[in-house]
């Protein structure tokens, strides 16, 4: 019988099975950011231990920056004590640290993929559950805690047990106006916010072999908002092919070997998974979270639900909170609601592809008026292709606000933060309550296409009427 | 190293109800902002508990009934979302010394079990039935047995879950994995030889 590339990823990198049954697993490549590792530093440096794999370990600074004026020192002190911790935690111990001066800075999850560290057939793992991401490459990729990033400082394993493997198939054609950000939110839905628990989800079929790798990043970063640990896409053709010419991709024979490599780790023919889950392409809409959870969303053309129709108590409770928190009436519709604030990027959705989609629809549009738009580009790299695109003028001239690169406004660990109870269209990756800074600001989760339909009619719309796509 | 090895845990409860309790909600991201986890005490659950004016919204940690609780009854997918081990720190440094729900996420139960903060399963039907008589008697004393795998009260007992490994491990006082992993360095360091390693062509 054939195997997954969870268990020949996971095969190939076990070190043996510790006394408590869990398997020793060596990670492949470790990358760090400010808010989780200044803890697991201090704790190795306790235990008298060293950093034992520096080469395998790559750094960044993204959660705390802010994106409008990145003059050091940062006006937030405790910001600017983290980015300096970093910094000596780097020096110290030999780790490259894609810092802001180096011009390859951004959110940890967009800097592995852009800069070719990010490979099929690896165990990568990083203080940060968005580390999923990376799965979209063909890779076991997950978040930690604090003490595993100790764990992983000192000895490159750590303690895990395995996961069962759901392969979620997504067959057909997406209609019109459909992204890969409509097909995260829709599986979240269907399989619900705690459906992934003890599970891998393996995505394939149609839709996903045809997405780019940038869709793909967008579909495995949300595995976890469905409580998958990680996810991940057999490596093909396409993530070859947009590795290849990257910073940290191989060269000469070696890359001709690293493909052959990579290839072999996508999942045989006659795998077998512990379920599978069939979807049908053409029947996702657009999609807009109503909620405090990811899975509570609805297609563009749904309303709020009804708490006395949940099918049991728990979801009941949930649905109730949520119209409460939200402020919603049940049975309202989600299109036609205003907002305040909207908010283009993320590791979700603050990629290049995204920034070119949104330029192409805003273009010489302008932005409703008492509208409140970020643009926020996830990495240098992207902001300067968008520089150099004429994409960054494009928002500036349609009103947006064109930011430095960071998470900014997904969780608000910097300035840009939702006032009030603000109603937000944003690209980001969780609803949950004060998730964008204000203990009471409200988040409605949606693909780039639809916040820049929201931006431009000032409530939430069908972008495909928006911009006329058929 | 010589780790508490968690046998049983005695303590009186806080209902903290309902499902998808995530990381935000036990520690907004503001709290993140630090470089040790010393500040996190008393801060657990803070916008469920206050308003932005700093009233008591009655959560019921605030609860006098349940002052002094070491033990937390939660939902369904407790702990959810965020890998941010400052929302085990917090309940831990705010004393709190197990946790019962009805499932959690991984990424916070991994987290938990490696500061040695056991999270235990019950069915929703008997965390229900717990938290009403908790609710009732709130003084009574939880003795949560990772033994005979049961959380117990004068007048009942309920079975509890939790995966053979992290019960190996808190049970034998291994529940922090450094040392065990720090025994195989040498196959560690045949598994990194064996292993590509990306570096930068410039």
């Amino acid at each position: 019988m054939g195997k997954t590339l969870f268990q020949k990823i996971w095969d190939a990198h076990s070190v043996g099975i510790l006394p408590d049954g869990r398997t020793q697993m060596f990670i492949a490549t470790h990358f760090l950011h400010e808010v989780t590792s200044p803890q697991a530093f201090g704790m190795v440096r306790d235990l008298g231990l060293a950093v034992r794999h520096p080469e395998r370990t790559f750094a960044t600074v993204d959660h705390i920056i802010p994106t409008d004026n990145q003059a050091e020192p940062f006006a937030d002190a405790t910001a600017d004590a983290m980015i300096r911790e970093l910094r000596r935690n780097c020096a110290e111990n030999g780790i490259r640290f894609f810092d802001l001066p180096t011009g390859l800075q951004g959110i940890v999850h967009m800097v592995g993929p852009e800069l070719g560290i990010t490979q099929p057939g690896m165990t990568i793992v990083c203080g940060d559950s968005h580390t999923a991401t990376h799965g979209a490459f063909g890779s076991i990729a997950m978040g930690i805690g604090t003490t595993q990033v100790r764990d992983v400082l000192a000895t490159q394993t750590l303690a895990l047990s395995p996961l069962k493997v759901r392969r979620i198939n997504v067959n057909g054609k997406l209609a019109p106006g459909v992204r890969a950000k409509d097909v995260a939110l829709h599986i979240i839905g269907l399989l619900g916010a705690k459906g992934g628990l003890g599970f891998a989800y393996e995505y394939g079929g149609d839709v996903i072999d045809a997405m780019s790798m940038d869709e793909r990043m967008t579909l495995c970063n949300m595995s976890i908002e469905g409580a998958a640990r990680c996810g991940y896409v057999n490596p093909d053709m396409t993530t070859v092919e947009y590795i290849k010419g990257r910073l940290f991709a191989p060269e000469g024979a070696d890359w001709d070997k690293a493909v052959e490599r990579w290839l072999g780790f996508a999942s045989d023919a006659d795998a077998e998974y512990d379920e599978v889950v069939e979807i049908d392409g053409a029947s996702i809409e657009p999609t807009v979270t109503w909620g405090i959870s990811p899975d509570q969303n609805t297609g563009i053309s749904g309303a709020t639900p009804d708490p006395a129709s949940a099918r049991d108590a728990d979801e009941r409770k949930m649905i109730g909170e949520a119209l409460e928190y939200m402020k919603f009436p049940p049975g309202m519709s989600l299109k036609g609601l205003p907002v305040q604030v909207c908010f283009v990027g993320s590791c979700t959705n603050g990629r290049i592809s995204d920034f070119r989609e949104v330029a192409a629809l805003i273009k010489g549009r302008h932005v409703a008026p008492g509208i409140r738009a970020l643009a926020v580009p996830g990495s240098q790299m992207t902001a300067r292709q968008c520089e150099e695109e004429g994409i960054a003028d494009i928002f500036r001239e349609a009103g947006f606000e064109w930011r430095l690169a960071g998470c900014s406004m997904c969780l608000a660990m910097n300035p840009d933060k939702l006032q009030g109870d603000q109603l937000c269209a944003s690209s980001s990756n969780r609803n949950f309550k004060g998730r964008q800074g204000s203990p009471t600001g409200r988040t409605l989760l949606m693909s780039p296409a639809m916040v820049a339909a929201a931006a431009l009619t000032g409530k939430v719309s069908d972008a495909r009427e928006v911009f006329s796509m058929n | 190293m010589s780790l508490t090895k968690f046998t049983s845990i005695t303590g009186s409860c806080v209902p903290v109800p309902g499902p998808d309790m995530d990381t935000d909600r036990i520690i907004p991201s503001r709290f993140l902002k630090c470089i040790t986890f010393d500040e996190l005490a008393n801060v657990m659950f803070w916008d469920e508990r206050f308003d932005e004016n700093g009233k008591s919204k009655s959560h019921p940690v605030d609860d006098p009934r349940f002052r002094g609780a070491s033990i937390i009854l939660g939902g369904a997918n407790f702990g959810c979302g965020s890998s941010r081990e400052h929302a085990p720190q917090t309940i831990r440094r705010s004393g709190i010394k197990a946790v019962i729900a009805e499932s959690f996420a991984e990424i916070f139960f991994g987290n938990s079990t490696g500061i040695g903060l056991p999270c235990v399963c019950a069915s929703a039907e008997d965390i229900a039935a717990l938290s009403r008589y908790v609710s009732e008697h709130p003084e009574t004393e939880i003795t949560i047995d990772l033994e005979a795998m049961t959380a117990s009260w004068p007048d009942g007992s309920i079975p509890i879950r939790m995966p053979a490994e992290a019960r190996e491990a808190l049970t034998r006082g291994r529940w922090d994995s450094i040392a065990e992993l720090l025994v195989n360095m040498d196959a560690v360091e045949k598994k990194n030889a064996e292993l590509p390693q990306v570096s930068a062509s410039c």
